[in-house]
């Protein structure tokens, strides 16, 4: 039985003890800086690095990656990151080097960027990458940017971004911090593009149709040829959304699906881990009429040494200081280096495998909109156990953790109720999928009591976000501020306040008597 | 490697093909045109080999800045960061079985809160200039106005990333000028741009000159009703007053200082915080303290309706995977150094400036510093040859040389931004003040 570490919930601001961090000595000096801008105090704790050590290794403790065990959380691809990348990408010749260093200093690092430019460039079927974007939705942001350059080069204003219902959040996002207008889609029936929706939808005012294919059902828009004439009629640019990428590599690729602009989430297919939210790298490839407008600079090779080109009149100039999260990239090239073409191939194939091989395990279990064949995720409902027992798909996604399984993604896209999206990934076995679907199939015939107050093993149990969202409590530095409004100490009755919690703690204490013993 | 065979049967599938059947003959492509794969021991020889030729500050003293810095960084700081259960986790959705990240993120917010004397801080942004682009267009949030005042004296690739955050809701962006004497900004200047069209000023403690601003801590008097941006290098604020105490709204800073390496520029951390009222206006992830069905105190991600994930096209921000490992790697290195820790730090960062600058000053035909104001880790100096052909001459004797500013700041071109730090022992300013000493 999985049980995950609980520790105290002491925040290192409450830890007392003596520092023993030392700097060389160096005189004392009077006037340090202006008089104005000195500060009275600091109020941050002061701890020996044994007690440091102690309370972060104990949180890391009282979390899950995917070191720890199945991660199926689609759209998010959670696959195994190879430990050769931590060695490769914390080496001196990595870490310590300054990006204002001289071009001549740098030539290696500068032959990576260039190498795997050109590997994601095959890989893509683009003619040009930037690999300075440093998340997905950074390269999306870029991209929206490239295509308002575009545009403007040539003297056409157009205001809209067409983009279907089914999209990343990112995508309307992103379209609309470039000052896009955006308009949204519908899908169809098939859960595909409607391509009559499509058609009325553009207009000599539409820059760009944004997409991912397969899409967020995992299901692969068969009609990709006749949606790119669709919007390469109305003049506009068709942009890739390469968060599920993992799913093709080999088979097809977004230049020869006819995308003028593909962003690459590197910590998605490319292998590199997640960071706990990030870092990420999201780098942007073009076909040929866009590469005049990417950012600056570019790495190019000439008499067999590397430079950087900043003399690029039409560039969009920067997205962020630098060349991009370098650290992230050399990951990246690690795994395509180790993968070769074929092993990259052979990923996506087994991720499509993996994804077909547990959703037919689960679809007489759960309902499958739509059509049957998927590529790297699909997505199913439990609307059926709603229905009957009042169980969610957040009470299942809860219910999941309490067996050491994350959960999928949930309640996404919002087309399919009581959503469930789940990516297993090219790594994981045919027993860890077993063991998931033998895990849900079990949980859909538990008590449903059970469900509902879980998760019971996980070093927190179910939390109250309502709470969090109403009392917006950022740091330590407000707690104690409200802490003090309140009177020294929290009242009792806020204590298990909300109602819905004390309806749970209810339910869970009836349940125990009743089934006279421990629930977990 | 190799397809499990029993997987196909299982799903009455015959062959692998058969699960591509939906992509388009139109649209395949035949495999990838790429090297065979390498075994795991290849591909470090490979990338070593090929990295090996990089010039590190393992072996050249670097005093380049202008906003990546090198600091001594605690070993522990690794140690946590390797921590798997950390970094091999994703952005946590699900708080219950994520509380680890999650009340690290939120101590490093504490962290920075702290600091900076503001309320709420998001758990990062990718850099300290894209967290500059997300502030300018908060401030339009807050007041609907659309000019943006920043200094003239500034990054050009901040200016860069700035103008492309602004170009979709049309800000325009204003430079005030710096004082040419002290480096400090130039009151008059900004005063004279100051207009009710004026959305929000930007300035930054220690600016790109490593000048500390003794007119700061009364800048609100300047500016009225407009927002104020600060921006920060948190290693100073070990010792500076926090901006919160001068009427900041938005307090923003490169956050690499804290515990990363160099890393050639990335990843890096976006430091982003505001005041209490304005977090529903903010960018980001945000980590709220809240509690779990037994009353325990429990940390889980907050006010998510700002987020492109819910509220799509009408988000505060786009953001979605951003810097959360140095994240916990900050929390890290300042709950190891410590509040005594930090202001020593940057003690010896103004102390090791201040005797390089005026060492640098000493030597024929130099002149350091060129601004008379109180400095931080940085400052800029005009040497008697172009700064190209002196970084050229210093790397010859395995030094990397400043920042040429001409790029920068035109009308200080052929200055020098020279940056120093703990790290540098009085060997590594005398080889430096020897290698200068050729050229003058």
């Amino acid at each position: 039985m999985y049980r995950q570490a609980r520790y105290d919930r002491k925040m290192i601001f409450e830890k007392e003890g003596e520092t023993d961090f030392a700097m060389p000595i160096q005189e004392e000096l009077s006037d340090a800086v202006p008089k104005t801008m000195i500060r009275d105090r600091l109020e941050i704790p002061s701890l020996p690095e044994r007690e440091v050590v102690k309370h972060y290794t104990n949180l890391s403790q009282m979390n899950f990656g995917v070191d720890n065990g199945f991660y199926p959380l689609g759209s998010c691809t959670m696959k195994y990151n190879p430990k050769y990348a931590d060695t490769v990408s914390s080496l001196p010749a990595v870490a310590n080097i300054h990006p204002y260093q001289a071009e001549d200093s740098i030539q290696g690092a500068l032959q990576l960027m260039y190498e795997l430019e050109k590997a994601l460039c095959e890989i893509g079927g683009v003619e040009a990458v930037t690999l300075q974007p440093a998340a997905g939705a950074h390269g999306e942001f870029t991209g929206m940017l490239l295509a308002k350059a575009f545009f403007a080069h040539k003297g056409e204003n157009r205001t809209e971004v067409v983009i279907p219902d089914t999209a990343h959040g990112t995508n309307p996002a992103s379209a609309a911090m470039a000052g896009f207008n955006v308009t949204e889609v519908p899908s169809s029936a098939t859960g595909c593009v409607d391509l009559d929706a499509l058609q009325s939808a553009v207009s000599e005012n539409t820059a760009a149709f944004m997409i991912t294919n397969p899409n967020t059902l995992g299901i692969f828009e068969e009609d990709v040829q006749r949606i790119a004439e669709i919007v390469h009629g109305a003049g506009a640019l068709l942009y890739y959304d390469g968060a599920n990428l993992n799913a093709v590599m080999g088979w097809t690729n977004p230049g020869k699906m006819d995308f003028d602009i593909v962003h690459f989430n590197l910590h998605k297919t490319f292998a590199t881990p997640h960071g706990g939210g990030g870092p990420g790298a999201g780098p942007v490839g073009v076909k040929k009429h866009i590469e005049p407008f990417l950012p600056v600079p570019r790495i190019v090779r000439k008499n067999g040494r590397f430079g950087l080109d900043y003399d690029r009149p039409d560039s969009i100039g920067k997205v962020r200081p630098f060349f991009g999260n370098f650290a992230v990239l050399v990951r990246a090239y690690s795994y395509i280096l180790r993968m070769g073409g074929d092993g990259l191939k052979e990923a996506s194939e087994k991720a499509v495998l993996s994804s077909n091989y547990m959703k037919e395990k689960l679809k007489g279990v759960f309902d499958l909109p739509f059509k049957d064949l998927r590529k790297h995720e699909f997505v199913i409902s439990t609307k059926k156990l709603k229905e009957q027992k009042d169980v969610r798909a957040l009470d299942v996604a809860k219910r999941l953790l309490d067996y050491g399984l994350h959960a999928p993604t949930i309640y996404f896209p919002s087309l399919v109720e009581e959503a469930l999206m789940i990516e297993p990934t090219e790594t994981e076995t045919k027993e860890t999928m077993d063991q998931y679907v033998d895990v849900l199939k079990k949980i859909a015939d538990e008590n449903p009591m059970l469900i509902r107050s879980a998760p019971h093993n996980t070093s927190a149990r179910r939390i109250d976000e309502v709470y969090a969202a109403k009392e917006a409590i950022l740091s330590w530095r407000s707690f104690k501020k409200k802490e003090n409004e309140r009177g020294d100490r929290p009242s009792e009755e806020d204590k298990g306040e909300c109602t819905l919690c004390r309806s749970i703690v209810g339910d869970m204490d009836s349940l125990k008597k009743r089934i006279g013993r421990s629930v977990d | 490697m190799g397809i499990d065979r029993s997987m196909l049967d299982e799903i009455g599938i015959s062959n692998i093909e058969e699960l591509f059947s939906d992509v388009p003959i139109g649209v395949r492509v035949d495999g990838l045109n790429l090297p065979n794969g390498l075994s795991e021991m290849e591909v470090v020889e490979r990338i070593q080999s090929m990295l090996g030729s990089n010039l590190t500050t393992d072996d050249c003293p670097c005093f380049c800045g202008g906003g990546v810095y090198h600091h001594f960084i605690p070993s522990a700081v690794k140690t946590i960061i390797s921590r798997s259960e950390f970094y091999t986790s994703y952005t946590p959705y699900q708080a219950e079985i994520s509380q680890g990240i999650l009340q690290a993120l939120f101590e490093y917010q504490s962290f920075i809160a702290a600091l900076t004397g503001m309320d709420a801080v998001n758990s990062s942004n990718y850099d300290g200039a894209t967290a500059l682009g997300e502030a300018a267009t908060m401030c339009h949030r807050l007041n609907g106005k659309r000019k943006f005042l920043v200094p003239e004296a500034m990054s050009w690739e901040k200016k860069s990333v700035l103008r492309n955050y602004a170009w979709g809701p049309g800000i325009e962006i204003v430079e005030y000028a710096f004082d040419t004497s002290t480096g400090e900004l130039s009151a008059e200047d900004l005063r004279s741009k100051m207009s009710e069209e004026i959305s929000g000023v930007y300035i930054e403690v220690p600016n790109f000159l490593g000048v500390i601003d003794s007119q700061i801590a009364s800048i609100r008097e300047d500016i009225k009703d407009a927002a104020l941006v600060v921006g920060v290098n948190p290693i100073s604020l070990g010792i500076l007053k926090p901006p919160g105490e001068y009427g900041a709204d938005i307090v923003i800073g490169e956050g690499q200082v804290l515990g990363s390496p160099m890393n050639l520029g990335g990843p890096l951390l976006g430091i982003f915080a505001t005041r209490q009222e304005h977090v529903r206006k903010m960018p980001g992830r945000v980590i709220g303290l809240t509690k779990d069905v037994e009353g325990e105190r429990a940390f889980c991600m907050t006010l998510q309706t700002r987020e492109q994930h819910i509220r799509r096209s009408k988000a505060t921000s786009n953001i979605c995977t951003n810097e959360a490992l140095m994240a916990v790697a900050a929390a890290t290195y300042l709950a190891l150094v410590g509040r005594d820790g930090l202001r020593k730090i940057a003690e010896v960062n103004i102390g090791k400036a201040r005797s390089l600058m005026k060492s640098v000053g000493e030597l024929d035909g130099f002149v350091s510093p060129v601004f008379t104001g109180y400095h931080f880790n940085e400052f800029v100096m005009k040497p008697p040859i172009e700064p190209e052909g002196l970084n050229k001459h210093l790397l010859r004797k395995s030094i990397i040389g400043g920042l040429p500013l001409d790029k920068h700041v035109p009308r200080l071109g052929g200055h020098m931004l020279l940056a120093t730090t703990e790290v540098h022992r009085r060997e590594d300013h005398e080889r430096f003040l020897r290698a200068l000493a050729e050229v003058s």
